[in-house]
Formats: structure tokens, C-alpha cells, sequence
């Protein structure tokens, strides 16, 4: 199972078992519980593992464990406001933008990085900065009215 | 009667409400089925054939067997010959004798880990004799072929099948004398079209869990579209009696028909079973991709005969489908094919008839449209070069053909709701249609009409009073994520007229769930919800009994209050349901239990009016229409066409949920989108190409447009809940031939193979060029 790490996750120090191989993704879903994100692919296309680590965006499925420690590791769970809803979380519930909710927590950790670079993003923006997340359910524009929501109030 | 309420007066259906499972979505902590553990979790992984066709000799499993950590490792030979299949039954729980396409699962293995499992299930040796394959339907149709399933005589079939060597299903449908017919035409069209497989990619891969229980019942979890067809899989594959089987489900990644039949749950429930241990077992995608299903390549040749006035006389249609390696759902999705192959128009004349063929490819089954989205995309296509033919505008044509009122659709089938018209015309005006057909800028406009069907088998609905008052909503349809739960809440609470928190919605189960066949054909809002506005009829006519002993009155004088109120009609006297919840509970009657079942019953074909050979369904369902505009640009140089825009309009008979209904509209362009522009599966000799998210693209917020346009049109369908009819699939049918006119309409380039490429494009500009 590889050796003892400690990660700094949503703000915890969190420890857990990684071989050399062991992805980020596996950690945190299987040994730590922080299961919003998920396996879509395995392969950095889908973009449903999306976390942040020290503020970018990673693909979880590709990012070593080993390499992630003494790294800041932000999930949706830890954008969550004390276990409620953040406000863009919220406007993901008001605005439609989530079907099956497979894609929604990467989706989700795309969204909060580009809001803090764009404040005020216009629709193509918005696409742009989740042009590496898939949702197969929707056709995006409640995703977009989501995000675009949450920035104007 | 409640159902009999008019938009106006609604209290809580035509609101869009969030979807009840959103939150615990957005705050990531929603469990799907790779979520789930078990104490002693075992993990399967499966070895596949590298073959398309070939005998298995033999195994030897024993390097696999001595792996620390494995526990178990089963092969064919561990299998009894008893087989599973919604129409014909030809399909074990694995291999058995021979593979019939590359990636079939030939052996598991159940181990500790599931890099163990992994790693074990390719130490397994399989000795193997191959056989020659059939990669088209073509070649499986040819006299000599190699035959996938030399039983297939004696296999059992749930309808008449004609079936025969490699051919697995014809069917025919015919009205009026369409070969006498093309002499009364003045202008007849002939082409072929042809379509590509599609793969559902649901972003969740296909996975399930198995656990048995000391005195032998199986707890099964997994990702399905029909816990009950989960169950039924399980038990005919592995000849287990159904009373023996539990059928569950986690929140689930989406199905768009992959999920509806079994995957690996019959694998997984044998390796619970060989081990005595809960197995777990998910899908890599790349498994997925090869092993569980994909929308049916077609052949389509369509020929139609018109007048010089663009009066539709006549129309034929051959199809021949790619079946793959078993039957699943192909002999219904021809059946359905079929049906559609007129579309949603009048021709005095018609004849469809087609084949499916069992072929060395993966099994091809229902995806989102389940035909439908291939013959009207040859038919569509067809219209509008009539229309340039006879200089008349598209929708112009369209609206003088398409079905009126009173009008049955192609088979027979009377059509109650029918708003076709209504949707060409609001299409029209949005999309500025008219200007835009004019003004051919560097954009083209396609039009693109289409019915489709919502409805089929059988449903049920369990409406249960708890003790203060509120309800528990039992009707074991699966929520895939286009949200029946909160549809199904929505017309539950409009029964009682109660708010919606006041109702939870059981998950499916089959130890507790009334039957409900699927999550599939458009169907739970239309027939789950007629099972629901019964169960909460008959759940009211109880409370009425009960309050009419507390108010003192007759059950006829009282009436439904908002919020959960019975009160007498005209009087101020009202008892709560709170009220009746204590009484029934505790002092008459016993607790209020509502229920209702049905089964679709309305004839697809007249036997008075059309002739139908091989027919696999007898009542199909109620008829959705749509209409659709796509605006695209194309690029000269590189060939590559983009979609700029679409404009939708829909006759889902009532919205139950606005804002779900667009969720439905913009996923189906969106997957609809990449269907026609991009996404195919390639075969190369028996083996998949691009079974990876790098190599099969789906559209991304890249290629969709964020301007989609929908109208809701509402023709009541007379016993749908509340009017109410299904939505799920039309919004993809129209797609690919909206586009394809599009495209036409930009560049002069009519295409008549999917997808549309640059390359096809670009070739389609110089050849026009040349000539
Ligand atoms: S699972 Fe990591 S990108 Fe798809
Ligand atoms: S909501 Fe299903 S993949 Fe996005």
C-alpha cells in the first residue's frame, strides 16, 4: 500500500497510504471519504476529478499522491460553507445545472477558480474556463447561467 | 377529478422547482454506485476475449488462482446455459463455448483489491479457436456466413421474431399501395443514408455491487435505468428465482439507454455468490466502451413521391441495422424505427421494412431516440431537397403535410395530442426563420420536425400516509438525473394538493417498489405519473371516508384544501391531514395506503387499416412532437462545420417542471450535436479503436452554443397526469437532421452520411466546385 502521507486537505491535515503510483483520486475517494469527486475517465479528459491544488486547477486521476503533499488540496466539499451550500453552489441548485450530478462537483471546483481570476465573467468566458469539464446531461447553459449568476449576486 | 384541472389553476405542476436531489449533488456528497462499500468487499475485474469470434478450448486459471489476495476466479465453465434478453433470449452472464466480439467477458475474478482483481484477471489463459467474422450486416446476411448463434431456433422470443441464421429481426409495416402510388406522383426522390455508432458515454461508468445473505437472498446494488430489468436480467442468466434477488440503486451518472439492460451485474452476483463475500465491481471507461452497448449503425434507403403542389402521396423505407454480437434491445429499436420512418406526416402510401443482423460487433441497443433519430434524419433530409426541388420553403412544406387533427399516425394509431402544427409555427417566428432563409449570409438554417413516442408497459405507484400527515411516494422508477423524482413529487403533491416537502420519494427496491419496467421510451412521466395521480386518487377517496366520520358529512360533499386540508364544499369545516394520519393510525380504519397500477394498452397498428409483420411491441405509446431550427457556420477552408445556435419547439402536453423540461431539451442538443458532427465509434477488423475520452470526443462547452431557444408547446394529453406526455428523447431525434439542412443551406453540400465531418463537408464544396 506505499508509505504514510499527510495531505493538506480542505484546510485538515488528513493522512493516509500511497505507493508510488497511488493517484491523488484514489486518496481522497477511497481512503478519506471526499467522494464529490468522481472517476469519469481516469485519463485528465472529463474533468469530473477536478480539485484545486495551491489554487490551479488539477485532474485529480493524474496528480500523484506523493507529489500532492505539503500542497493546499481544495474539493468542492471543502467550498461547501460549514456543510451548507456556498453561494455558488446554491445558484448551481437554482439555476438547473445539475441533472445526474456526476460532473457537478468538478464542475463546481472549475467554476469557484474561474470566478476568483474573473469575477465578472461574460458567457464565453464562462465556457472558456470550463471548457475541460464534460457534462454529458446538460447542454451547459444552465452551467453558465450558474456561474454567471452566483458573480452578479 | 384532479386530473382534469386546467394550466391556470395549478398548484404545484407548471412550477420549476428544484430538482429534490440537487443539493446533496452540489455539496458532492451524493452516492452513486462507486461510492458503496460493503464490510468484506471483494472487488471483481473481468478478462476479455481479444477475439471477435472463436471457440474457446480451454482455461487455465491457475496462475490467477495463486495470486495473493484472489479469492475466487470463474470462467464459462462455471456457468449453467440458461440465458437472459428483453426479446429474444440469447445472452449468458458470460462466454460460454465461443466469443462473438472483441472485449466480451470471458472470466472474473474476485479479489481483495481491485488492483489484485485487475492484475489476477489477466493471468488467465483462455485457449481459443477462431472463427470467421462478421463485421457488417451485410456480410452476416450473406448466404454462407459465419453464424453468430447457431441455437437461435430454439432460443425463447417474447414476440413472433422472423429470425434466421445472422438475421435477427424483420420487421414490416404497410398502408394504403405505396407501389401503385409513384405513378400518381409528379416528383419522386430515392437516396441511402447512412448513420454511425454513437456511444451513450453516461459520464458515470456502468458498475455494481453484490452481496449474499447468510440464509441465501442477494442484495443487489447498481447503476440501472430499471431495478425490476436488473433483477430479471440477474435471475433468467443465472437461473435464480426473482424472490431471491434484491434489486437497489445508488443516485445515478446517467442513462441513456446503456444502463437499462444488464452490464456487469450478473458477473458480479456470481463472484458474491462463488465467495460468500459482498463484490464490488465498476467499469474502467475503456470497459465500458467495449463491453456494454451503443446507438445502432444504420442503412436507410427512403424514396418519396410527391405532387407538383408538394402533397405528400407516398413514401418507402428499407432500413438495415447492426445488431452486434446479442439481441438486447434491437429487434424493438428496428420495431420503433419503423414506426417513426414517416415521421410525423401524412402519406396516404407507405411502406417501412428492415432487418437487424447480428454481427461481431459489440451488442447495439436503446439510446435516446431508440431509432428514431436515424430515419428522421434520412427523412428530413429527404423533405427539404423536395421543398429546394419544387422551390417551396421547408416549413411551408412541412406544414402542409404534417399530421391534422384527428389524423392517425402511420400504423393506425389514433393521435389525441398533436401539436405539430403549433410547433413549426413558433420555430418559425423564433428563429426569424424567414429572414434568415433569405438572407443566406455565412450561416445556413436547417428545419427539422419529428414525433416520438412516450409510453409503453407496465407501471405502478404506492401513495403511503405517515403518521403525522405527510406522504411517502413509492414508485421504483429510477431517477437518472433528468429528475422523475421531482417531476413525480410535482404531480403526487398536485394530487393532494400538498407542498412538496411534505412527500419523500422512496428509491427503487424491489423488495418494496411497485413494478415499473424503466426508466426508458420517455415514459415515467407519462405513464408513472398516470400511476401516481391513481395511487393519490385512491389514497384522497380514503381520506375523504375517513373525514367525512370526523366532519360528519358524505365523501361526496368534501373536497381538497391547499396544504393538506379536507373541508366540505361550501362550509367552513375542515379536518387537517394530520388529523386523519392520528385517526387512521390509531383509532379506525388503519393507515392510508393509496396504490395504482397500468400497463399501456393503445394498439399501435390497426389491422383495418395497416398490414405489420414482426412487430416486437403491440401499444408503444403516446406521441411527443417537435420541431427545430439549428443554425450553423461553416468553415470554408478546413470544412468544419459549428453549430451557432438551435431554436426548439416541443408539445410535451403539459410541463409538469419547466425548467427540467429545458435540462431535457439542451442535453438531447447537445448529444444530439455530437452524434451528427463528431462522435463515432470505429471498428478496426472486430476491435473498437477508440474506446478512451481521447479518442471519441463529446461535445464540450467548445462546441455547444449557448443560445438554445425553447418553447414549450402544451397539448394536453387527454390521460396523461395533468396533461403531461414525455420529453426525454425528441430532444435529440431532430438534431442531426436540422443540422444536415443546415449545412445544406450554408454551403449547398447535402450530405447523406453521418457524422458530418470536415472532411465529408470539404469534399461535398469540391465536388460541387468541380461540377
Ligand atoms: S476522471 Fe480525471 S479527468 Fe476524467
Ligand atoms: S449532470 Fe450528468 S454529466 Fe453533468
Amino acid at each position: 500500500m506505499g508509505e504514510t502521507i499527510s495531505l493538506n486537505l480542505n484546510g485538515e491535515v488528513r493522512e493516509a497510504k500511497a505507493g508510488l503510483t497511488t493517484t491523488l483520486l484514489e486518496v481522497i475517494r477511497d481512503q478519506l471519504g471526499l467522494t464529490g469527486a468522481k472517476k469519469g475517465c481516469n485519463q485528465g479528459v472529463c474533468g469530473a476529478c477536478t480539485v484545486s491544488i495551491d489554487g490551479k486547477l488539477a485532474r485529480a486521476c493524474l496528480s500523484l499522491a506523493v507529489n500532492s503533499v505539503g500542497r493546499e488540496i481544495t474539493t468542492n466539499e471543502g467550498l461547501t460553507e460549514d456543510g451548507e451550500p456556498s453561494a455558488l453552489q446554491q445558484s448551481f441548485i437554482d439555476n438547473g445545472a445539475v441533472q445526474c450530478g456526476f460532473c457537478t462537483s468538478g464542475m463546481i471546483v472549475s467554476s469557484h477558480a474561474l470566478l476568483q481570476d474573473i469575477p465578472n465573467p461574460s458567457i464565453d468566458e464562462v465556457r472558456d474556463g470550463l471548457s475541460g469539464n464534460v457534462c454529458r446531461c446538460s447542454g451547459y447553459r444552465k452551467i453558465i447561467d450558474a456561474v454567471r449568476g452566483v458573480a452578479r449576486g | 377529478m384532479v386530473a382534469e384541472k386546467t394550466t391556470n389553476e395549478m398548484y404545484q405542476v407548471g412550477k420549476s422547482i428544484p430538482k429534490v436531489d440537487a443539493r446533496e449533488k452540489v455539496l458532492g456528497r451524493a452516492q452513486y454506485i462507486a461510492e458503496l462499500t460493503r464490510p468484506n468487499m471483494l472487488f471483481g475485474a473481468m478478462l476479455q476475449s481479444p477475439y471477435a469470434h472463436a471457440r474457446i478450448i480451454a482455461y487455465d486459471t491457475t496462475a490467477a488462482e495463486k495470486v495473493t489476495g484472489v479469492k475466487c476466479v470463474l470462467t464459462g465453465d462455471d456457468f449453467e446455459d440458461h440465458k437472459m434478453g428483453p426479446f429474444i433470449k440469447d445472452e449468458g452472464a458470460i462466454a460460454k463455448g465461443k466469443v462473438r466480439y472483441m472485449g466480451e467477458p470471458v472470466a472474473c475474478v474476485a479479489a481483495e483489491d481491485e488492483e489484485t482483481a485487475r492484475a489476477a484477471a489477466l493471468l488467465i489463459n483462455v485457449e481459443y479457436e477462431e472463427l470467421p467474422t462478421v463485421l457488417s450486416p451485410e456480410a452476416a446476411l450473406e448466404a454462407g456466413a459465419a453464424v453468430l448463434h447457431e441455437d437461435l431456433a430454439d432460443y425463447f422470443k417474447v414476440f413472433e421474431a422472423i429470425a434466421e441464421n445472422n438475421l435477427m429481426s424483420y420487421t414490416e409495416i404497410s398502408e394504403g399501395d405505396v407501389d401503385k402510388a409513384w405513378d400518381e406522383c409528379d416528383l419522386i426522390v430515392e437516396n441511402v443514408y447512412e448513420t454511425q455508432a454513437q456511444n451513450h458515454l453516461s459520464l458515470e461508468p456502468c458498475g455494481a455491487l453484490a452481496e449474499v445473505e447468510p440464509d441465501g437472498l442477494i442484495n443487489l446494488w447498481s447503476a440501472n435505468q430499471s431495478v425490476f430489468r436488473v433483477q430479471a436480467n440477474v435471475c433468467e442468466c443465472l437461473g435464480l428465482p426473482m424472490s431471491r434477488v434484491r434489486s437497489m440503486t445508488p443516485k445515478v451518472g446517467a442513462g441513456f439507454g446503456n444502463k437499462m439492460e444488464a452490464h456487469i451485474q450478473p458477473l458480479c452476483v456470481a463472484l458474491a455468490l462463488a465467495t460468500k463475500r459482498p463484490v464490488k465491481m465498476i467499469l474502467s471507461r475503456e470497459e465500458d466502451f467495449e463491453t456494454v452497448r451503443a446507438r445502432h449503425p444504420f442503412k436507410i434507403r427512403c424514396k418519396t413521391g410527391v405532387k407538383k403542389d408538394g402533397t405528400f402521396v407516398a413514401r418507402e423505407v428499407e432500413l438495415l441495422l447492426d445488431g452486434g454480437a446479442f439481441a438486447d434491445d434491437s429487434p424493438g429499436v428496428l420495431g420503433n424505427a419503423t414506426l417513426m420512418s414517416v415521421g410525423p406526416y401524412h402519406f396516404p402510401h407507405a411502406k417501412a421494412f428492415g432487418k437487424v443482423a447480428y454481427t461481431n460487433h459489440l451488442r447495439f441497443a436503446a439510446f435516446r431516440g431508440f431509432g428514431n433519430p436515424q430515419v428522421t434524419f434520412a427523412g428530413e433530409a429527404q423533405i427539404n431537397d423536395i421543398a429546394d426541388k419544387l422551390g417551396i420553403d421547408p416549413i411551408d412544406l412541412r406544414l402542409k403535410n404534417v399530421l391534422a387533427k384527428g389524423q392517425q399516425w402511420f400504423g393506425g394509431q389514433k393521435v389525441d395530442s398533436n401539436g405539430i402544427y403549433e410547433c413549426l409555427e413558433k420555430v418559425r417566428v423564433s428563429s426569424d426563420w424567414d429572414n434568415k432563409r433569405k438572407n443566406s449570409g455565412e450561416n445556413g438554417i436547417g428545419i427539422s420536425v419529428a414525433g416520438h413516442i412516450s409510453g409503453l408497459l407496465a407501471t405502478g405507484a404506492i401513495v403511503r400516509m405517515l403518521e403525522d400527515g405527510t406522504f411517502v411516494l413509492n414508485t421504483g422508477a429510477t431517477d437518472i438525473g433528468q429528475g422523475s423524482d421531482t417531476v413525480l413529487t410535482q404531480i403526487c403533491a398536485e394530487a393532494l394538493q400538498i407542498p412538496i416537502d411534505r412527500i419523500r420519494t422512496a428509491t427503487p427496491d424491489t423488495d418494496a417498489s411497485p413494478y415499473n419496467w424503466g426508466t426508458t421510451a420517455s415514459r415515467v412521466t407519462y405513464t408513472t405519473g398516470r400511476a401516481v395521480v391513481g395511487a393519490a386518487e385512491d389514497a384522497v377517496r380514503q381520506i375523504k371516508d375517513y373525514a367525512a366520520i370526523v366532519l360528519e358529512s358524505l365523501a361526496d360533499d368534501l373536497e381538497l384544501r391547499e396544504g393538506g386540508m379536507v373541508g366540505i364544499k361550501g362550509a367552513n369545516k375542515e379536518v387537517s391531514f394530520f388529523e386523519i394520519a392520528a385517526m387512521t393510525h390509531w383509532g379506525v380504519g388503519g393507515p392510508i395506503v393509496g396504490s395504482h397500477t397500468l400497463v399501456f394498452d393503445q394498439s399501435t397498428i390497426d389491422p383495418k387499416r395497416a398490414v405489420a409483420k414482426g412487430m416486437p411491441f403491440t401499444n408503444i405509446g403516446v406521441f411527443t412532437f417537435a420541431a427545430m431550427v439549428s443554425e450553423v457556420a461553416i468553415n470554408q477552408v478546413t470544412g468544419k462545420a459549428s453549430a451557432e445556435g438551435a431554436w426548439y419547439a416541443v408539445d410535451v402536453g403539459q410541463a409538469i417542471n419547466p425548467g427540467l423540461v429545458e435540462g431535457q431539451i439542451d442535453g438531447g442538443y447537445a448529444q444530439g450535436l455530437g452524434y451528427a458532427l463528431f462522435e463515432e465509434m470505429i471498428w478496426d477488423d472486430g476491435r473498437l479503436a477508440n474506446p478512451t475520452l481521447m479518442d471519441y470526443k463529446v461535445p464540450g462547452t467548445a462546441e455547444v452554443p449557448y443560445d438554445i431557444d425553447t418553447t414549450i408547446v402544451e397539448h394536453p394529453e387527454p390521460d396523461g397526469p395533468f396533461g403531461a406526455k414525455g420529453v426525454g428523447e425528441i430532444t435529440l431525434v431532430t438534431v442531426p437532421a436540422s443540422i444536415c439542412n443546415a449545412i445544406t443551406h450554408a454551403s449547398g453540400v447535402r450530405l447523406r452520411k453521418m457524422p458530418f465531418s470536415p472532411e465529408r463537408v470539404l469534399n461535398g464544396i469540391i465536388e460541387n466546385e468541380i461540377t
